[in-house]
């Protein structure tokens, strides 16, 4: 339940070392009222069981989850402070009602459908790649600024080799991360290598960070016998049980919830992680994407969702997606914290992700950010985006808002960086991977359909293979029998 | 369901909708007035050109269909009829369909029953959903799946496969303009590949009237979309072996047309189902049990199916997992010789 605050600016500075998010407070907020209240922090108030009314009912008491061992499941570990209630006067007496906690008024007034002001998103370098004055971040060490920029550029080059593989016809299908290559490098940067990810799929980046190899990306794409999928799923659907990275499917959006459930799983393990799920603007259309919100709210879990908002859908432009404004504001709706973060700021984009795992680990709550980019490449190999979007809009976003390019500016600012670093790491960047062209034995169609295989399959993999020995021209050479 | 489930190329949820009723008067289509050669997908955007130009309450809305579409079935359409009337939706699959009950109807629930539910006082009769379906070469999990039988087992609802450009764009219109929802299945394989003379004048072909398309006399194959054209090869080569097959293209699966079928099977005494879907609970699973139990008598052989692995759509090993021309051929020999 959000709960607003007359004077947020004293309480929140009174709270700010008590509930630990005093290094995300710098921001100046306007005075509460109904519409506009985007800039404040709403934190989530923790209603004890015995200050509601004693019901007889056991029913009214379950509803509000009031059985003893159901309520313990929910509840955070760390129990917020109690915000002290609002002057209860005639015009603002609060009130109980099942649904929820009310403040009565007698204005009428509607929440306007759209802020006085756009929800403010964070950055941290401008870009020249420059430090912005009075900001604040998270530190990162030379090690891991250094690190960031060699996958970021890695990233570049994969997409590049991979791309051209397509082309060429020596794999099927390629989809490219250009332009979000600091969302997927300083998010996954951010992380620990125990945090499990529900990717979409334009996250290769993450498992590029944790050390996935270019050729475990090629085996993939062509589906050859070093596969871990075996062969089974078209070119960049990566999964890595070893990188905690669940495998990529088609289906938009299916993974958000699945990444709720895990999180709660890794909440009654009591592990020291979260779950983190990646999605486009186009997902958060999905009614999986409003379901996992809700359930991640009520069931208190550690998710992070990351929204790439990077103003296309295939040829679907946001206008046509949402009307809100973004999708960090939606945090609010299911009573989830949010913040917006320029997705091209690399190092806005670790200070958030940070901040986000700190708090959904240590106290036991979702996280929505909104990263804000662009889609420079087009949807997918199968796809022309000069189709939808001007050529010239394509180029300035690619050559005037490189995240790459920025944050390369700000190690050169530090000294970590220079001319002579850059060159060695293109050459060094192994471009040669081996296509492999043995394919995964035939018996792999038929195994992991379930656990054991049943007898249906059993007798199929009979016939088949009495089948293709009667008409072996009919199948692919290198798959072998 | 996944009907979602589509990188880049969307399930198209392509809704079309109209809302006045619409006689179902056809024309088969044949001969008279232009044809021009084209393709499954020009013929299906012919189709959606003539339903907008023909009713002035149809709308075409669901993904990416603004800027003509991933498969390019809604070329133009948005720029002759307006943003108004064709118009892209948010990512989502229940929405697109839920806002096509509602605006077909104008209350917003399940299409299948809502007919029968309100004792026939409401209806979303005008509601068409158009989807891409089928193997591709390359579609792995998602991209190749066929779920027809999903659809055919939702009584009220009516599932329509059409084989080929001119049949599609006859069979697209009866859809629009019958007083049914209607689930359209387009075979995607054939969007490019297929390409037929197609009348470029309006007509409409039936519903829940199967074709026999090849005649024959010692066994009849029964199936619909892009398979009956291998499962016409087979047919060919079985010719040569001196096996005469009669092929018969359903169109309609739900309701399917039981008495053409019975009609043939009466003839050769035999029959063979293919679909790509996987054979267990396929539709060929249906058509199996209803032939068996008006046919018994006449039946020389068990009813023969070709059909997909029971595993999900695989993509390197896509070829051992179709129903080839040879899997059938060999079916139709050991059902002729049983």
């Amino acid at each position: 339940m959000a709960f607003y605050l007359k004077n947020p600016r004293n309480i929140i500075n009174n709270l700010k070392s008590k509930v630990g998010l005093w290094s995300l407070m710098k921001q100046s907020h306007s005075t509460c009222c109904y519409s506009s209240c985007l800039n404040t922090i709403h934190l989530h108030r923790f209603l004890p069981l015995t200050t509601l009314p004693q019901f007889t009912n056991p029913e009214s008491i379950s509803h509000k989850k009031g059985h003893f061992p159901h309520f313990q499941r929910f509840q955070s570990t760390t129990t917020e402070k109690q915000i002290d209630s609002v002057p209860n006067d005639e015009h603002n007496q609060v009130l109980d009602f099942p649904g929820g906690k009310v403040v009565f008024s007698p204005e009428m007034r509607f929440l306007s459908e759209s802020p006085s002001v756009y929800s403010q998103c964070y950055r941290v370098l401008d870009d020249a790649g420059q430090l912005i004055s009075h900001s604040n971040f998270v530190p990162v060490s030379e090690e891991v600024a250094v690190k960031m920029y060699s996958n970021m550029v890695t990233l570049q080059t994969l997409d590049t080799i991979f791309y051209e593989a397509q082309r060429q016809g020596r794999i099927s299908f390629y989809v490219t991360s250009i332009g979000e290559e600091a969302i997927n490098i300083a998010s996954a940067a951010a992380l620990t290598s125990d945090d499990i990810v529900f990717p979409q799929y334009r996250e290769p980046g993450v498992l590029l960070w944790r050390g996935f190899t270019l050729q475990e990306f090629a085996n993939q794409c062509f589906g050859n016998k070093a596969d871990y999928g075996k062969g089974r799923q078209m070119p960049i659907h990566y999964g890595s049980n070893k990188l905690n990275y669940f495998t990529v499917s088609s289906t938009i959006a299916t993974q958000i919830p699945h990444a709720v459930g895990a999180a709660y799983s890794l909440k009654m393990d009591k592990k020291d992680a979260c779950a983190v799920t990646y999605f486009g603007d186009g997902g958060t259309s999905e009614g999986d994407f409003h379901a996992a919100m809700n359930f991640a709210a009520v069931t208190e879990s550690p998710v992070i969702f990351i929204c790439r908002n990077n103003g296309w859908a295939i040829s679907t432009p946001t206008s046509d997606q949402f009307r809100s404004d973004g999708i960090a504001v939606r945090g609010q709706a299911y009573g989830v914290r949010s913040i917006r973060v320029d997705g091209n700021d690399a190092l806005a984009m670790y200070s958030a992700v940070r901040s986000a795992r700190q708090m959904a680990v240590n106290e036991h709550r979702p996280i929505l950010i909104e990263a804000v980019t662009y889609r420079v490449g087009h949807h997918s190999t199968s796809d022309d985006s000069t189709k939808y979007r001007p050529a010239d809009e394509i180029e300035w976003w690619r050559m005037a808002r490189d995240p790459v390019t920025r944050f390369r500016k700000w190690i050169e600012i530090n000294g970590w960086w220079g001319s002579e670093a850059e060159s060695q790491l293109r050459s060094s960047i192994r471009s040669q991977i081996a296509e492999r062209a043995e394919k995964p034995p035939v018996n792999d169609l038929f195994t992991d359909v379930y656990d054991n295989i049943p007898s249906n399959l059993r007798e199929q993999e009979k016939l088949l293979k009495e089948t293709i020995n009667r008409h072996p021209k009919d199948y692919p050479a290198d798959v072998p029998i | 369901m996944g009907l979602r489930n589509i990188i880049g190329r969307r399930l198209g949820l392509g809704l079309v909708r109209r809302r006045k009723p619409f006689s179902t008067a056809t024309c088969d289509g044949d001969g008279n007035g232009n044809a021009k050669s084209i393709n499954l997908y020009s013929a299906i955007n012919q189709a959606l050109h003539i339903a907008l130009e023909t009713d002035n309450r149809a709308f075409v809305f669901g993904e990416d269909v603004s800027f003509g579409g991933v498969f390019r079935c809604t070329t133009g359409l948005a720029d002759r009829f307006g943003k108004a009337r064709v118009f892209n939706t948010p990512l989502c699959e229940q929405g697109i369909v839920g806002f096509g009950i509602g605006l077909a109807a104008m209350i917003v629930n399940e299409a299948a029953k809502f007919r029968y539910r309100s004792g026939n006082q409401f209806n979303c009769g005008g509601l068409t959903i158009r989807a891409p379906y089928g193997a591709v070469g390359h579609g792995g999990h998602y991209h190749s799946q066929s779920p027809e039988a999903f659809f055919c087992h939702v009584p009220g609802i009516k599932v329509v496969i059409p084989r080929s450009p001119r049949q599609a764009k006859g069979l697209l219109l009866s859809c629009i303009r019958d007083p049914n929802p209607v689930v359209f299945f387009e075979p995607k394989w054939l969007y490019r590949l297929a390409v037929e003379e197609v009348p470029e004048h309006d007509y409409m072909l039936p519903l829940s009237e199967a074709e026999v398309i090849r005649q024959g006399s010692d066994i009849t194959l029964v199936g619909w979309g892009a398979q009956l054209s291998v499962m016409e090869q087979a047919c060919n080569e079985a010719e040569k072996d001196g096996i005469s097959c009669e092929l018969i293209d359903l169109k309609t699966l739900l309701p399917w047309d039981k008495e053409t079928v019975e009609a043939s099977v009466r003839k050769t005494g035999r029959v063979l189902i293919s679909h790509e879907a996987p054979v267990t609970g396929g539709f060929g699973a249906e058509i199996s049990a209803s032939i068996v139990e008006r046919c018994f008598l006449r039946l020389e052989a068990p009813v023969a199916r070709v059909c997909g692995l029971d595993t999900p759509f695989p993509l390197v090993f896509e070829p051992f997992y179709m129903p080839t021309k040879n899997k059938i051929l060999d079916a139709i020999k050991a059902t002729v010789n049983y």
